[in-house]
Parts: C-alpha cells; structure tokens; sequence
C-alpha cells in the first residue's frame, strides 16, 4: 500500500502530463525541447503505473514501466540522431522550416 | 518426417532469399537443391507410410486465427489425397531443382530465382497438405504469389512484367469466387476444417442459399475459384503468357504443380460435390470443352512453350471433366501421370531452347536432332505419353478418364466423351507437329546458332531421365492403385464417393471398342502430323490458305484477348475517361465561378491545414487527442 | 508524517522544474531542469517503493538520455534567440488544450473506484517481506522473459538506427587500409646497413621505380619511402 493517497500521485501525474504538452505548444519551433516535452510525459506515464502497481500490490506495473522507460531511451537517441542530421543539412534545428511534407 | 516434407523448402528459400547475397551463388542454389532433395525424401517416406501403409494422420502445428467462433489450426492433413501430391510435387520440384541449375547457371542472380522457386514449393505444399479451406487458401495465394515472382524473374523485360500481372490479375478473378465460396462454406457448415465439414454434410444437405442449394452454390463458386488457378476456358488466357518466365518455371508451375490444384481442390472437397448434381454437369461441360478449345489452339501456334502450355490447359480439361463425372480418382491419376510428363516436355522444351540459343519460334529451328538426341529422345518419350500411346502413362490416365466419361451414361458425359476423343486427336496431331518442326527438315535457323547447338549439361539431362522414367512407367504401376482393384484401399477415404456414383466400377465394363478409341486416334493424329509436315510440307500453308477464317480464328487464339479487351479493359479505360471528362472536367471545372471561388476559399484553407509544417501535425494530434479524450468521458455510460 | 512532507517536497521541485523545462530560454538549462526533474521523480518512485525503478530512471535517464541531450544541445551551434520568437504565439491554444486536458484528467481521477475484486485479479502481487528489486527479478527472467529480449532488441534497433543516420563517410578522410598496405610488396625491402656507414659509402637508394614515366628527383633524401600515409 502507499503511504501517501494514490490521488496525490496522480495528480502529479496529471500536471507533468499537461506540463508535457504545454511545452510541446510553446516551444513549438526547439526540436530539442519537444523532445525533452516528450520525456516528461512519458515520465508522467511511468508515475502513475508505479502509484498503481504501489496501491494495488501488483509489479505488472512496474515491469510495464520499464518497457516505457527504454522506449523512451530508443527514443531519444533515435530523435537526437535525427535532430544531428537535420541540423548538419540544414544548419539549424528549427521545426518550422521542416515543411517538406507538404505533398 | 511429416512436417519435414513440407518445411525443408521453405527453409531452402530462406537461405537461399536472405544469405544467398553473403554465401554466393553456388552455395545458396545447392542449399536448395539439397533441401529439396531432403524434402523428397520425406515426401516419398510418407507416401509410403500414408498411401500404401494406409495410416493416414493430422499433424497439428499451431493455431492460425481465433476470433471468436472462428478458429482456424495449422496442421498437415496427411491422407492418401494429400500425400500423392506431397511426392508428387517435392519430386518433380527437386528434379527441376535440378534441372535449372544447368539452365539458370548464365543467370544474374541464381540465389533469387532458387528463393522463388522453392519458395513456390513450400507454398504448393501448404496448399495440398492443408487441414482447412483457410489454411489452403493461404497455399493458394502464396503459390499465386510465387508464381507471379517467377514469371515476372526477368523484371527488366517489359513483356514478363506484363504477362505476370495478367497471370496476378486473371488469378484474383478467380480468387474472389472462391472466397465467396469459403465465406459461404463458412456458413453453411459453421465451420472451414474438412473435418467438420465432410462429417456435417449430412445434416446440411437441405439448407438453401438465396433459394439455391447451398451446396450448389459452394460447389459452383469453388469451381470458379479453381478455374481461375487451372486455367480453364474463359480465365485461361493468363496461362499461354505465363511463357514469359524461365523454362523450368513453366515446367513446375505451369505444368506440374500449381495450375493442378484446382483439380485438387475439386477432388478435395468431393463429399459437397457429390451432392450437387448440377455443379459436376457444369464442371464436366467446362472441362471438356477446355479440353477441345485449347487443343485447336494448340494446333497452330509456333512457340514451342506456348503449344506445350496449351495442351497442359487442354489436358487440365481432361482432369476437369473427369471430376465432373465423378470420377475424382481418374482426374487424380490424369493428373499425377500428366505431371511427370508434362514436365518432362517442359524441359525437354528448355532444354531444346538452350541448344538453340535461347530460340523458341519453331519455324526457326530443324534439323536438329542428330546434335542433340538424347533431348530427341525425351521429347519424343514425353510426346508418346501425352498423345496416349499404349504403355506410356499418359495411355492408362487419358483412356481411364474418356472411358468414365463414357461410362457416366449423361448427356454431358457423352459430351465429353466425344470431345475428349476429338482432343485426344488433336493432342497428337500437334505433338508431332512440334517434334517434327523442331528436330526435323532443313535447319531454318541462321549458321551461327546451328553451328551452337549442344546438348545440355548433366544437371539438365538426370531430371529428364527421372522424368521420362516416371512418364513410362507410372501409368503402368500405379494404375491399379489409383483406379483399378485396389482403389478403395488406396484411397482410405480421402476420396468420397456416394453409393449411388458407380462410374468407375462401370468404366471397366465399357464396350471394347471404347478403351481402344484413344490409341486409334491418337496414332491417327500422328500419322497427320507426319503426312503434313514430313512428306508433304506444302500442305499446311495451302490448308490455311483455304481456310483463312479458320487459321485466323486459331492463330488468335480464339480472339479471346480480343473479347476480354473489348469488354472488360476497354470498358474500364471508357468509364475512366467518363469520369475524367465529365466528373473531372466538366463538373468540377466547369462549375460555375462563384463555386470556383468557393472552392479556391476552401482549398485556400486547407492548404494552410496541410503546411507540411511537422510542429503542426503535432499540435493537430494532441488537440485530436483531447477531443477524443473529452468525448469517452462525455459519452461514458454511468 | 515524514513520508508525507517528503512526498509534497519532491513533488512541488519536480513540478517546479518541469515548469522551468519548458520555459527556460536556454536549452541548457531545460536539460539541466529535466535532471532535477527525473532526480525528484526517482525520489517519488522510492517513496512508492519502487526502489528498482528509482534506480532506473536515475541511471538511465541522469545517466543516459539527460546528458546525449546536454551533449547534443552543447554540440550543436544553434542561435537559441532565433528559436525563441514566436513562443507566445501558441501559448493561449496552448494553455486551452493544457487546462482542458487537466480538468478532464482530474475528473477522471475523481469519478473513479478499483473493481471490487481487484485484490483478486492481481498478475503478479507482491510478496510481504520480498524487497522490491528481487521481485522484480523474479518476475522478470521468467513471466516477462520475452518482454524483456524484445525491450534489448529496442534498444539494439534504436542504437543501429542511430549510428546508422549520423555515420557519415568523408571520402577525403583518411583511413588505415591494411590490405592496401599488406599488398604492397615490392615497393618497401629492408636491407641491413653497416653501422656507422655514411651516404657517401652507400650511396642513395631508391626504392623500385614501377611508374618509370615519372622522372626521379635529383636528390632524394629518404632511404626508401616505404611508410604508410
């Protein structure tokens, strides 16, 4: 069992969620920061199997968490390495200027 | 053993398709070939096992799909059916194995054709091993698929990619009726496992589909389903073009294996069949008149693979009508002696076109045979039996089937019968008359490639022993097995036949002339072939100068392409053009400016929606992940 | 009492410093915020008792994914000031989504109950007196065993991926290629010399001409250029 309230974790986990996304928002344009938005919600994530696992006395959580942690790691590496490339061809990491999506 | 038949090729491909760039050419093709061989070996173990041991089995592997009600096993069904085309096909494979790495040895990328081709074979192999009309469905489009690679091997040839597409696109014709026949199976019986299907038939014998007999209905779908893959008249036009692949492609999909399994199938699922009385008089007209029509094809075409791949479509007509009377064990012995010979033809076809430096219109060779005789001998071995000469196989299966068409005592038997005969005639007429085209008269092809022509390597000329081994002597011993006075214990059951259907037991007690019908006919045609072609080679040109319209008719195969063309691409590109012209043009070009305007406001936005910008895709997600997450709450029952 | 003051302390840091993430004008400081950040949510993970996961995320991300992002941000010269015009633009849909999404998060955690047989449907239910990393442990090598080749194979597949977008070949670098240098018999030979010996004895040795179109300079003054470059 927690010692503290299960809600209390999730809250927190509410607000780095939403803190996530919000920085996905205003750092629209810093790949770098996305990235780092990205990993607070994936963080967010992982809080809220642990205070489940916790409250419910079941390491399923636990072990789910730690299958998120290493595809947030994949993750990583694999956006910098792209971030690396982009900036070397283009000379800058604006994700603005990444519109050669466009059909 | 069991699964050992069936998975050796597929492990062959993969070593062959994945490492083949690191292990070399040589390596990669003699892995195959050796699994191959391998897989005969156990192929022929569990033929003897299964079909003389009569121990049929099930070899469960795995559970394939499980939806609900729904659940469809992998496992090798093994019974004398299934275990006849297992050696059937893992011999004549490891044969052509065999055979093309003489043939493709000049190749570019040897790992790739082999990877293909054993491919294919592990696919054949799911297809008549399969425990349920799933699992043979996946066989059925996985050697679809197979054989679309191997005729389109030579991607970089415009004519390959094409024939390849049509063989792709004539097959899914075909396919969609035989899902719809699975769907309805499914239906029906509640079930796709043979199993249950044949113990159910019984009790769903009364049930109705749209007013129709639902097995009718099952039977008819399937067999159009089996059209499609057996290149009978109407969905057969993709057979002649599937030339384009290599020799020994032709030789194993195209004669042997694949283009039987709707033979298979119809033999498979004979417990429906023998209740739907209206479906065996379709299929049994079909056959025949497959039998006749590409037969008269056969006659004028000049390609030596072109006329071989005809008369394996008229020969396919044989099975087809056989089946169609009832007699599923003739159609299997049709078909198990017409592999060993067709093939055999096949490659005696690759090897001649080897000799010849790749040449294959047989007005430009002749004169031939004194250079290369021992594939002289082969064709003419190959031709004997399929022109149903006494004591070479194709004798027993051809006289077996015209004579249970005989027996059948119907309308469409009769039908049959006597196109069967007629086809039989024609068969050896233009056997002959590629034999003496092709190795007879003066050389009409230029210096150079005569002064080439060589017999073909060890590799290519073992498989044609084998072959001619096996189109000598199959009909001879296994004609008591598959038809004569042993058939009930051969067969163990893997073939059903209602009490009421004593065609073959009747097929032994036709008159005496009728057994002798083929034999006279079949010389008769050779005969023709020699007046015509040997002793007065005149006569063919003023023949079809006198009858223009005919050869025409012939020539162009019937104007089959023609009609398809007419109807079914010409229709297409029309409606195309309907659309393009007036949906595109007119409507939406045409549209007044004010909704012209309108349009440009709306495209104007979204254009501004599609900024190819990645930061607002992501921002559309998240806002699109809101809204999601707003509407389950809102709409969460409480 | 003390689980409890802890608990509101890490969790008000780490908030605080998630907030500094995604506000702070250098990325540097971002990453070093990120830090601190998974630093506190190791500590709630302790509190939670996941000693194992605390661990984890410590190694893992302080150790791994934290610092290839300060690497990378320190790496690469990018103008920050440029990046930095238009942060407000997006800031009110921005807070919008954010609120919404909070409130329906909240309202969610709040309108919610275990099933009544949760105790009973638990996988893998802890066991009293078993610390938390030998539970895992336990559980791991064994239930999640496939779980935990394909989490590796992630791993291994990320790395490839990565070394295979930066790799870049320069075709003017400079490379030992030792099977170019094994092949090259011929153009070196040793030959004892006589100590003490001078030029003026020995005379100048050339090594063997094999492109006899080029004219040999006047004076060479090595022995015989038999070095790798």
């Amino acid at each position: 069992m927690l010692a503290i309230g299960l809600a209390h974790y999730l809250t927190v986990g509410a607000i780095l969620f939403v803190l996530g996304v919000l920085g996905i928002f205003l750092n629209r344009k810093n790949i770098i920061v996305i990235l780092m938005s990205v990993e607070l919600i994936l963080l967010a994530v992982n809080l809220n199997l642990v205070a489940f696992s916790a409250q419910l006395g079941d390491l399923t959580g636990q072990i789910f968490a730690m299958l998120i942690l290493t595809v947030a790691a994949a993750e990583a590496a694999i956006g910098l390495a792209i971030v690396v490339i982009h900036f070397r061809n283009r000379g800058t990491i604006e994700v603005d200027d990444v519109s050669t999506l466009k059909g | 053993m069991y699964v050992g038949a069936i998975f050796f090729p597929l492990l062959g491909a993969c070593i062959a398709g994945f490492l083949g760039r690191w292990i070399g050419d040589k390596p990669a093709q003699w892995a195959t070939v050796f699994f191959m061989a391998l897989a005969a070996v156990c192929g022929s173990a569990a033929f003897i096992d299964v079909a003389l041991g009569s121990a049929p089995g099930v070899v469960p592997l795995f559970t394939f799909i499980d939806v609900g009600g729904f659940e469809v096993s992998w496992a090798l069904r093994y019974d004398t059916l299934s275990v006849v085309m297992v050696a059937m096909v893992t011999f004549i494979s490891t044969l052509i194995h065999l055979y093309s790495v003489g043939y493709m040895s000049h190749d570019a990328t040897i790992p790739r054709f082999f990877a293909y081709l054993s491919l294919f074979t592990f696919m054949m192999l799911m297809l008549v091993t399969a425990d349920n009309l799933v699992q043979l469905f996946f066989g059925w489009e996985g050697v679809g698929l197979a054989s679309y690679l191997l005729i389109g091997y030579w991607y970089e040839k415009e004519s390959a990619n094409r024939a390849a597409m049509k063989a792709f696109i004539v097959n899914r014709v075909g396919d969609v009726f035989f899902m719809l026949g699975l769907a309805l199976t499914f239906w029906t019986f509640q079930s796709v496992e043979f199993e249950t299907i044949f113990a159910g038939i019984e009790a769903a014998q009364g049930q109705t589909f749209l007013g129709l007999p639902a097995f009718e209905v099952i039977g008819v779908l399937l067999f159009l389903g089996a059209c499609g893959k057996s290149a009978q008249i109407g969905l057969h036009t993709w057979l002649p073009d599937a030339m384009e692949g290599p020799t020994p492609v032709s030789a194993l999909i195209h004669a042997a294996t694949m283009v039987t399994a709707g033979v298979f199938l119809m033999v498979r699922m004979s417990p429906v069949l023998e209740y739907a009385p209206t479906t065996l008089t379709v299929i049994t007209i079909v056959g025949a008149t497959t039998a006749i029509f590409a037969a008269t094809i056969g006659c004028v075409q000049n390609d030596i693979k072109r006329i071989i791949a005809y008369s394996t479509c008229s020969q396919l007509g044989y099975m087809f009508f056989a089946v169609g009377v009832g007699a599923y064990q003739a159609a299997m012995f049709h078909l198990f002696t017409h592999a060993f010979f067709k093939a055999l033809l096949f490659l005696g076809a690759g090897s001649v076109i080897h000799a010849m430096s790749d040449e294959q219109d047989i007005r430009r060779m002749g004169g031939i045979w004194k250079k290369i005789p021992l594939t002289y001998v082969m064709m003419w071995v190959g031709s004997l039996a399929l022109a149903g000469v006494p004591y070479f196989a194709g004798y027993y299966s051809k006289d077996m089937v015209l004579e249970v068409a005989y027996a059948a005592h119907s309308g469409a038997g009769m039908y049959a019968f006597a196109m069967g005969l007629l086809a039989a005639f024609l068969t050896a007429f233009y056997s002959w008359r590629l034999i003496i085209l092709t190795f007879h008269g003066a050389p009409r092809a230029d210096h150079h490639t005569m002064e080439h022509v060589h017999e073909s390597p060890w590799t290519m000329m073992v498989p044609l022993l084998a072959l001619s081994a096996g189109a000598v002597m199959t009909g001879y011993y296994f004609y008591d097995m598959f038809v004569g006075h042993h058939q009930t214990y051969f067969w163990n059951g893997a073939i059903f036949t209602s009490a009421t259907n004593q065609v073959l037991e009747h097929a032994h007690h036709v008159p005496s002339w009728v057994p002798l019908a083929p034999t006279v006919v079949g010389l008769s045609g050779i005969a023709l072939a020699y007046v015509m072609y040997m002793f007065a080679p005149k006569l063919p040109a003023m023949l079809a100068n006198a009858l223009p319209g005919v050869h025409r008719f012939l020539l162009n195969k019937w104007y089959f392409d023609e009609l398809y063309d007419a109807i079914f691409v010409r229709p297409a590109m029309h409606l195309a053009r309907v659309f393009w012209k007036t949906g595109d043009t007119r409507i939406i070009d045409g549209m007044p400016n004010g909704a012209a305007s309108l349009a440009v406001g709306v495209a104007g936005g979204a254009v501004r929606l599609q900024s190819g910008r990645v930061a607002s895709y992501a921002f559309t997600m998240i806002i699109g992940l809101v809204l999601f997450v707003s509407l389950i709450l809102v709409g969460m029952p409480r | 009492m003390i689980a409890a003051i802890a608990f509101y302390l890490f969790a008000a840091i780490l908030i605080a410093s998630a907030v500094m993430v995604v506000t702070s004008r250098n990325p540097v400081h971002s990453v070093l915020f990120l830090i601190l950040a998974f630093f506190n949510a190791a500590a709630l993970f302790l509190i939670a008792g996941a000693e194992f996961l605390a661990m984890i995320l410590v190694i893992v991300y302080v150790g791994a994914v934290a610092v290839l992002f300060l690497f990378v941000v320190m790496m690469l010269d990018v103008d920050f000031s440029a990046i930095r015009e238009g942060f407000q633009r997006y800031a009110p849909i921005g807070g919008v989504i954010g609120l919404v999404l909070f409130a329906e998060l909240i309202f969610v955690f709040g309108s919610w109950s275990f099933a009544d047989n949760a105790a009973v449907l638990r996988l893998n239910p802890m066991e009293p007196g078993v610390e938390n990393t030998r539970a895992i442990g336990r559980i791991l090598y064994t239930d999640y065993v496939w779980l935990f080749q394909l989490s590796g194979l992630i791993l291994l597949v990320a790395m490839i991926g990565a070394i295979v977008l930066t790799l870049r070949n320069k075709p003017q670098a400079k490379r030992q290629d030792i099977g170019k240098q094994v092949s090259r018999m011929g153009s070196v030979n040793l030959r004892q010399v006589r100590s003490g010996a001078g030029l003026a004895e020995l005379g100048i040795e050339r090594p063997p001409v094999d492109a006899p179109a080029e004219k040999p300079k006047p004076i060479a003054h090595d022995h015989a250029h038999g070095g790798h470059h």
